[in-house]
């Protein structure tokens, strides 16, 4: 049962993975004039669409997510309407978040916002999926023993990941080095990025690592 | 509680760091006091006999042309015929060797030797007023850089010299509105090869043939530009270096008869383009001087080497006729001087015996005014040189009164004489002194280690009865006593420095050991235990979120862009710690309720009851705090200024006082703002006091609350008022204006000295209602068991008695409350005595107290920041009690007073955090002056005063911050009565409550006191050691003098004035406590009867 649902974590976490890899290069072979630094929003949006795809489908698919009881169409239609809601209400508190950390309130805001959309459907989206829109359980699977499946291991790593990633990219931004990716937002873009893709492959070594240790109750 | 030995070894912990700080300082900072007197044509240089003034005289040269080309070392301007694949900065200047090989006798290129630190602004100084420039030039003016010493370019203006500038603009701000014509461009730009010298070469060539100028000074910057951005070797190098051959040779064609060319480069670069260091392909730059007329004797007699860039001053000034400036140190290239031999006795036309002469003198009367006004020349060289001066001088005038030929030694020796001067002046100020940096790194880092193990160990070392600090003292006294008496007897004098190193790392060494030892004892007593603080090094421990965002905070001290940017990136920590406390407890599952379990439900807790509804009462009070914390945080990035360093930044409005704003719509606006957050900070602090019972009582703290607090802010309004009315609005009022702006504050200071004399004579406010009613009730009272012990010491009595007082007034209240239906409600009847905050309320008062008096000193708008520095610290206290609670609740929590390090840290990056949003900026500059003339808008006699008012506002928040220290301490217990009230009120042997628990506990109390100032001042001391570090490693950094020693000296000062505040803070709850114990002493026997 262990080796399964970790088979399944790693090629989910690989499908994800590559999937952020081709919106990067595909774009750059195909569009002209594209790159990660000249042309970052545009980067950003490629990554971030396409990470929401995979996901979706991705966990769609596994029938991760929480079953419903009811599932008529009209059901269905409001579930989808709370996805989208809570998606873009995570938007603007991430938007927040990053405000409140310093960066500029007017001059760049769709820069930071488009920082926000990023980090959401790197880390909310997950949530969205996993865990369906719930905030009380999104609280409860940020807790020691809160995690109930591999799966919520798994989110938990990789959320941290990126959170980490994003708050570590904020560091060179004042350097003096007149680098392109020190501009706002690319380094807490790539930072947070890098650290989804390192919480990606860490989640399912550390959980192979410690499955000795790792229980979870029943859901 | 053992106060005194408390405050003893923190004072002494204080005095270590106070040494490491003074020694590294000593041996980093070089500060020299500037001479601001003048040379004057009326000077008598010349023997008495020969009153001569040579400003009318003939000069040798009428006119000058100094091109400086930044950076010009001396390999570039070597020629080397038979070098095929010349690099490109290699042969590039064929011009000068060129010369140099066709006119011997009118031009020369030597090696110029520049003393570091090797920076631009710092040589310009050095070349124009010939002394040797340090950090520090105490001078009259901190605020501006412009150069107040004597100097050329005020001499060749005394003289009505036309000096006509062109190039960068440092030397505009460092001669301001000096020069006849000036012609500056911005140097700011590194990446800017050729804006500078372009603007010049439009320039250069017109005004030279235009004739209207005398000394011409052109200062291009390319060549320092591109090896700044791409390094030596590189082909712009070339490209450059060739324009610049051009430029010389053009300016050869150009130059008359009567003009001298000088061709210099202010200092070298390393291979990668750097300077300011003091390697010598830094220090060695080109000069090249060069005159149409014949200049140098044929003979290549005695031609220096290298020729000092001091040199330089002496000779331009005898060359073209005007004096020495007085503070020059260089001596007359001799050279360009004929021997005494050729003297035709052409007017002006000095000998070299003259000039060294002129020279010798002019640098003895500098020594001589400089060793009046201060003290740092070694005495025992300086009289030696006076003894020097005073042979030389008769040996010389009697050569010239006996008009017999003076020997070629007397020249000889006069140079040698100048060497000697220059050599000691820079023996003090322009060498750093290696080992004392060293001794004082070391010792800080000591002293580092030491306030980490005494956080740790601080139960340990309280109980611990054997005298630490008298072995320590003795220690201490014996080592540098024994140093003191090892240089009396090998140097022959005391210096005070190494015996205060030898003391501090003596007592260091000692105590560190004797913790060691007492580690080892208290292992072997009992196992484990003690293993788990000897686990404190751990990677894990060390990358916990506290210590990992204190060393963050550390590292960034070491890159000049985060020292920039130090505001933000504190805020930024600041931040990421308040945010990561929640994160921790719902991780820890402590926030939320636990889901509904089934093994709780059956009834395996028993109070499965009431924590839910506390719990969530206690998180949402934290959830609360968090979010006001983060809107202070982020409120306060408005208040910053600038350094000139941030390019696009604006410094906050709020900043400028409000006698300078000119809408007055605005001006309203700002000063109502700001009454408002004073009338809101007064507000809320009898408001908290209030609450805690605090104002019940009529001592003298209370006092202070309930009349002083509102008076002073009234008299801070009123001289905010007075001071924002512009002069001419009230005419006839004018008068009473300035009496009011002298009286006002001054009453404010007075009101401040009282209220605070009052808080330290009578701290207690403590409010005690005899009833006799009570008695009723009280005798259903349980009797008394501590009669039942009378054998016991009155000392365990005392002990056992404290808690029946607690129940008695409590029931005795409670019955008052019943009978009188009181507002107060079921409010616990103890809270209504303010005993349970008896130590925080006094600290709080002082707190509010010392902020009114020092916003004082702060320009008005500051009002709004000084506010959000109270929410702030509330917000971290309850942050910082909620959780505790939260902890306690699920019993994660072991005994005693702990604060952890989080709160302790988030306090000491808060106050950093403050210093800036109250509009300070570690740079000389950015310092408020305007706060020196408040109260006393005439100035001062004495510099005392100023320079303390100065500093009270430079470092307000630290102050503020580490007075209210020991609060970390208090506000746990003080919110607990208020979060678990249902369990206290539940259990009715629940007897000590808030802060009793202290006085129940003397020995945890002193422990936890001891660690929470250790551990504040374990972080202020790391962010010292680490600035130190930083400009030890980096002391040759381009950006030492302009970032990093600026620095180092607001973080060292900060610490002094933090630590000296934390003193005070625990000092103060230590008086406290021993009146608490007074007054427990007084009801004994009323209790007892």
């Amino acid at each position: 049962m262990w080796d399964r649902e970790i088979r399944a974590m790693a090629s989910t976490h690989a499908i994800i993975a590559a999937s952020v890899f081709m919106a990067t290069v595909l774009p750059a072979v195909l569009v002209p004039g594209f790159s990660v630094y000249g042309t970052h929003l545009s980067w950003l949006y490629s990554v971030s669409g396409a990470v929401v795809a995979v996901s979706v489908a991705v966990f769609w698919l596994l029938g991760v997510a929480p079953p419903t009881k009811r599932n008529s169409l009209g059901h269905k239609l409001s579930r989808l309407f709370r996805y989208c809601l809570y998606f873009f209400l995570s938007c603007l508190f991430f938007h927040a978040v990053v405000v409140l950390y310093g960066a500029p309130l007017i001059d760049s805001a769709l820069e930071t916002f488009s920082l926000a959309v990023l980090l959401t459907s790197l880390t909310t989206l997950r949530c969205l999926c996993v865990l369906g829109p719930n905030v009380q359980a999104w609280i409860r699977v940020f807790s020691r023993h809160g995690a109930m499946s591999v799966w919520d291991t798994g989110l938990q790593i990789t959320v941290a990941c990126t959170v980490v990633g994003a708050w570590l990219g904020a560091f060179p931004i004042p350097l003096d080095w007149d680098r392109p990716w020190q501009v706002w937002p690319i380094s807490c873009s790539l930072g947070s990025t890098i650290g989804f893709l390192t919480g990606l492959a860490a989640a399912p070594l550390w959980i192979h690592y410690h499955r000795k240790q790792l229980t979870y109750k029943c859901k | 509680m053992k106060g005194l030995r408390l405050l003893s070894l923190l004072l002494w912990l204080c005095s270590v760091y106070y040494v490491g700080i003074y020694l590294f300082v000593g041996g980093f900072l070089l500060v020299r006091l500037e001479v601001n007197r003048t040379s004057t044509c009326g000077d008598v240089l010349q023997p008495a006999d020969e009153l001569r003034d040579f400003c009318h005289a003939r000069p040798r040269f009428r006119r000058a042309v100094l091109l400086i080309v930044d950076a010009l070392r001396i390999d570039f301007t070597r020629f080397d015929p038979n070098n095929v694949a010349p690099l490109p900065f290699e042969n590039k200047l064929p011009v000068l060797e060129e010369m140099v090989t066709f006119r011997p006798s009118h031009c020369r290129l030597y090696p110029f030797r520049a003393d570091p630190p090797t920076t631009t602004m710092q040589r310009i100084k050095g070349f124009t007023t010939g002394s040797l420039p340090t950090f520090v030039d105490v001078g009259n003016n901190f605020a501006s850089s412009a150069i107040l010493e004597d100097n050329l370019i005020h001499q060749f203006g005394n003289a009505g010299k036309r000096v006509v500038f062109m190039g960068d603009d440092t030397w505009e701000s460092l001669f301001p509105k000096r020069f006849h014509r000036s012609l500056p461009f911005p140097s700011f730009n590194v990446k800017d090869l050729h804006t500078v010298d372009n603007g010049i070469l439009q320039h250069l060539y017109t005004t030279m043939v235009g004739g209207d100028w005398d000394v011409v000074v052109a200062h291009f910057l390319g060549v320092d530009h591109c090896g700044h951005r791409f390094g030596s070797d590189h082909p712009a190098m070339a490209d450059k270096l060739t324009q610049m051959d051009g430029v010389i040779r053009s300016v050869i064609d150009r130059v008359e008869n009567d003009t001298l060319l000088v061709v210099m480069g202010d200092h070298g670069m390393t291979d990668s383009g750097d300077h300011g260091g003091e390697s010598q392909k830094e220090t060695d730059a080109a000069l090249f001087l060069y005159s149409p007329s014949s200049l140098f004797p044929p003979s290549s007699q005695s031609e220096p080497t290298v020729v000092p860039q001091t040199d330089l001053v002496p000779t331009l000034a005898l060359l073209l006729g005007v004096p020495i400036p007085y503070s020059n140190l260089g001596q007359v290239l001799l050279p360009v001087f004929p021997s005494l031999g050729h003297t035709d006795g052409v007017g002006g036309r000095l000998s070299q015996l003259e000039a060294l002469w002129i020279n010798a003198k002019q640098v003895n009367r500098f020594l001589e005014t400089y060793s009046g006004i201060a003290k740092d020349i070694p005495p025992e060289s300086l009289s030696h040189l006076k003894d020097e001066f005073s042979r030389l001088s008769s040996e010389y005038l009697t050569a010239v009164g006996g008009t017999r030929t003076p020997s070629p030694q007397l020249a000889a020796s006069l140079q040698a004489y100048l060497a000697s001067v220059r050599d000691t002046c820079r023996a003090t100020w322009a060498k750093f002194n290696p080992l004392k940096m060293a001794a004082g790194l070391v010792i800080l880092a000591f002293a580092c280690l030491m306030c980490f193990t005494l956080s740790e160990l601080s139960h340990l070392l309280i109980r611990e009865n054997v005298s630490v600090l008298k072995a320590l003292l003795s220690a201490a006294l014996m080592a540098g006593a024994l140093v003191a008496a090892g240089q009396r007897l090998t140097l022959g004098y005391v210096e005070v420095a190494w015996c205060l190193a030898a003391a501090a790392l003596s007592s260091e060494l000692i105590f560190l050991w004797r913790t060691l030892q007492a580690g080892a004892t208290t292992a072997a007593k009992n196992g484990c235990k003690t293993f788990k603080s000897a686990s404190w090094l751990t990677p894990g421990c060390l990358l916990a979120p506290q210590l990992l965002v204190a060393l963050l905070r550390c590292a960034s001290l070491l890159s000049d862009s985060y020292v920039i940017a130090e505001g933000r990136a504190v805020t930024f920590l600041v931040l990421s710690l308040a945010i990561y406390i929640p994160i921790r407890l719902n991780w820890d599952g402590l926030l939320s309720p636990p889901s509904p379990d089934p093994l709780k439900a059956a009834g395996l807790l028993p109070s499965a009851a009431s924590p839910p509804l506390v719990l969530r009462k206690e998180s949402s009070t934290l959830l609360t705090c968090v979010g006001l914390l983060v809107g202070s945080l982020y409120l306060s990035l408005s208040f910053h200024g600038c350094r000139e360093e941030q390019g696009s930044c604006q410094p906050s409005p709020f900043l400028t006082p409000l006698s300078r704003l000119q809408d007055n719509q605005l001006k309203n606006l700002h000063y109502v703002l700001s009454v408002s957050s004073l009338g809101v900070w007064t507000y809320l602090l009898r408001c908290c006091l209030r609450h805690y019972g605090n104002l019940n009582s009529s001592g003298g703290t209370a006092f202070t609350a309930r009349w002083i607090l509102p008076m002073l802010a009234v008299c801070l309004g009123l001289y905010w008022a007075v001071s924002a009315t512009s002069e001419d609005s009230f005419r006839n009022l004018s008068e009473l204006i300035s009496l009011a702006q002298l009286v006002l504050p001054r009453s404010a200071f007075f009101l401040l000295g009282l209220g605070l004399l009052l808080i330290w004579i009578d701290p207690l406010t403590v409010f005690v209602k005899t009833r006799a009613a009570a008695t009723a009730r009280g005798a259903s009272l349980p009797r008394p068991r501590y009669r039942a012990s009378t054998g016991i010491s009155p000392q365990a009595e005392l002990h056992h008695l404290i808690p029946q007082i607690y129940q008695r007034m409590r029931r005795s209240l409670e019955d008052g409350e019943l009978s009188e239906a009181n507002e107060v409600g079921s409010r616990p009847a103890v809270e209504a005595y303010g005993l349970g905050t008896v130590y925080s309320a006094p600290l709080l008062l002082l707190c509010g107290l010392l902020g009114i008096g020092l916003l004082l000193l702060h320009p008005e708008g500051m009002a709004l920041s000084f506010l959000l520095m109270l929410l702030q610290m509330g917000a971290l206290l309850h942050i910082h009690a909620s959780s505790t609670t939260l902890c306690s609740l699920h019993g994660t929590q072991s005994g005693g007073f702990n604060v952890p390090w989080i709160p302790v840290v988030l306090w000491s990056l808060a106050a950093t955090q403050f210093f800036h949003a109250t509009g300070h900026l570690p740079t000389f500059p950015s310092i408020q002056w305007n706060a020196a003339f408040v109260g006393f808008p005439h100035g001062h006699t004495s510099n005392i005063l100023p320079a303390s008012l100065v500093t009270l506002n430079t470092f307000a928040s630290h102050i503020l911050f580490a007075v209210g220290c020991p609060l970390l301490l208090f506000w746990p217990l003080v919110c607990e009565a208020r979060g678990s009230r249902g369990r206290v009120c539940g259990e009715e042997g629940e007897d000590a409550v808030m802060e009793m628990k202290l006085r129940e506990n003397p020995q945890q109390f002193s422990a936890a006191l001891l660690q929470l100032s250790t551990r504040y001042l374990f972080i202020l001391g790391a962010q010292v050691f680490a600035s130190v570090c930083a400009a030890a490693i980096l002391r040759r950094h381009l950006m030492v003098w302009k970032v990093f020693a600026p620095k180092l000296m607001f973080e060292a000062s900060g610490f002094l004035v933090s630590s000296f505040s934390l003193l005070i803070g625990v000092t103060l709850v230590l008086r406290v406590d021993g009146a608490v114990g007074r007054w427990f002493k007084r009801l004994v026997p009323d209790a007892s009867r």
